[in-house]
């Protein structure tokens, strides 16, 4: 016997699909900015494995170039819907007290764990979970957590006389730009883990992101 | 009409309740899970219509909203909304400006060298220095009234809008110093400063034309000031991205009205404060 079970909250899916254009518009124009100073690289001391740039002309092809007034036009405008989306979202898991199936708990890094064996095939049984399982939970919060990183150390690049205090913090104006960068690199790794999970656990699971509930086997407890 | 007597009573028959089967039990059951599961079904459908076409229309309105946004009249090189959004985002930065917070300084040996040079823009338009004047709210100044001022020096930070930064010493009298001499009129809100020949030009907000860090400055890592930096006259502003430390001063002028922005008309912000 088949029925449906809430599972997203109304308010959770339009913070969730809100956010989704928006952080694409945050990362697109800070690549157009990133452009302008294009420095950073993967390396282990003196050995660079690969430098975070490109050819000319492959910038070129993907019309990155000389856009860097562009970018931070339109970075400084979507900075506010995107903090804004942030902070409600934040503030309704609060205060909803959805909050509770989201942050781990101290048996939330074993079941991360387990579940990552599970899914690479390596362990026979998922551990039991509720709505979000351990990997998930760790996931989720420490997104929300990166967004806040990107928010301060963004305000440390952007005001460092005003928030001099803030961008020490940081380790100084280039370390807060660093972070800033590589904060970002992690949301575009988290996109396409988060793709791949959603696609592997399938529709039924996506559509409830949709619609808000998920259809279950089993009679009604 | 009955052939029955009214007296003889009427013997119901026995009901004979018969034990269902397992097999119909289990039609049964099956039934109404299936009519359960078409009730799912229906429900579903419902919310699946409603929650997509929701979904399609968000994507849509994002869609128009993006291209509106990027489609609108230029107002100095981006879309409108954008510049007008640059000035929002100015009116926070000044409401909570204060000339009070300062840059971090630097030791000495953190100096980056060589100084790095970038930007030329203005500088080709005055060759001759010996006959370089500063054009202060219609005073003409030498460098030795400049330098009559008291001298100062900091180390700081000199961030590119680019996104580099160096480590820069730089030794000058503050703009407020000279400010305070030749005060500005109450209608001003903004300094206007260009280079001779107005190849380069800058607007400046009044707040940080009154920080302290800000220097009109003759000296640029102990020595004077050289060609490509901006020699004889140039200002060394670090609560503003490079673009603002203009070089080779040659007019400034007190305005009432935000003044013209040469990267402020080329699609940058014109506050581009720190």
């Amino acid at each position: 016997m088949k029925r449906l079970e809430k599972k997203h909250p109304l308010a959770i899916r339009w913070f969730h699909w809100i956010n989704f254009p928006l952080l694409a518009a945050m990362i697109w124009s800070g690549t157009l900015i990133y452009w302008a100073n294009a420095v950073y690289r993967v390396g282990v001391g003196k050995h660079t494995f690969w430098m975070m740039n490109l050819p000319p002309h492959a910038w070129d092809k993907l019309h990155v170039s000389y856009r860097l007034a562009e970018g931070m036009a339109y970075h400084f405008f979507f900075m506010w819907l995107f903090a804004i989306n942030g902070a409600l979202y934040v503030a309704y898991t609060i205060f909803s007290g959805e909050w509770r199936e989201l942050v781990p708990n101290r048996r939330s890094f074993i079941a991360a764990i387990q579940v990552t064996l599970h899914d690479l095939h390596l362990r026979r049984e998922a551990p039991p979970q509720g709505k979000y399982n351990g990997a998930q939970q760790i996931a989720y919060t420490a997104i929300v957590l990166m967004g806040v990183g990107s928010l301060l150390t963004g305000i440390a690049i952007y005001k460092p006389t005003q928030f001099a205090w803030l961008t020490s913090l940081f380790g100084g104006y280039p370390m807060a730009r660093f972070f800033h960068f590589w904060l970002t690199v992690g949301y575009v790794v988290f996109f396409v883990i988060h793709i791949a999970q959603v696609v592997r656990t399938g529709w039924n699971n996506f559509r409830a992101m949709v619609i808000g509930s998920e259809v279950v086997e089993g009679a009604n407890e | 009409m009955s052939d029955v007597p009214p007296d003889e009573p009427v013997v119901a028959p026995e009901p004979v309740i018969q034990e269902p089967t397992p097999e119909e039990i289990e039609a049964t059951r099956r039934l109404a899970v299936e009519a359960n599961d078409r009730e799912v079904a229906d429900q579903l459908r419902r919310m699946s219509r409603r929650g997509f076409l929701t979904l399609g229309a968000g994507a849509i309105a994002a869609v128009g909203a993006w291209k509106w946004l990027g489609s609108r009249d230029r107002e100095g090189g981006i879309a409108w909304p954008l510049r007008k959004t640059l000035h929002l985002d100015e009116a926070v930065a000044l409401s909570y400006f204060s000339t009070s917070r300062l840059n971090p300084t630097f030791p000495a040996s953190m100096i980056t060298r060589p100084a790095r040079i970038n930007g030329g823009e203005g500088l080709d338009q005055h060759a001759d220095l010996a006959s370089w004047r500063l054009d202060f709210a219609g005073h003409a100044l030498t460098l030795d009234d400049i330098k009559a001022f008291p001298k100062r020096t900091m180390i700081t930070e000199f961030r590119c809008i680019e996104g580099w930064s160096t480590i820069v010493q730089w030794g000058g009298t503050r703009l407020s110093d000279v400010m305070a001499k030749l005060p500005a009129p109450p209608s001003a809100r903004y300094l206007s400063m260009s280079t001779p020949g107005n190849g380069y030009y800058v607007s400046l907000d009044m707040p940080s034309a009154m920080h302290p860090q800000t220097l009109l400055a003759y000296e640029m890592n102990g020595a004077p000031l050289t060609w490509e930096h901006g020699a004889p006259l140039r200002l060394a502003i670090p609560v503003k991205y490079g673009v603002k430390n203009i070089k080779r001063i040659g007019q400034i002028a007190y305005t009432p009205f935000r003044p013209p922005d040469f990267w402020g008309e080329r699609g940058y912000d014109d506050y581009a404060g720190h």
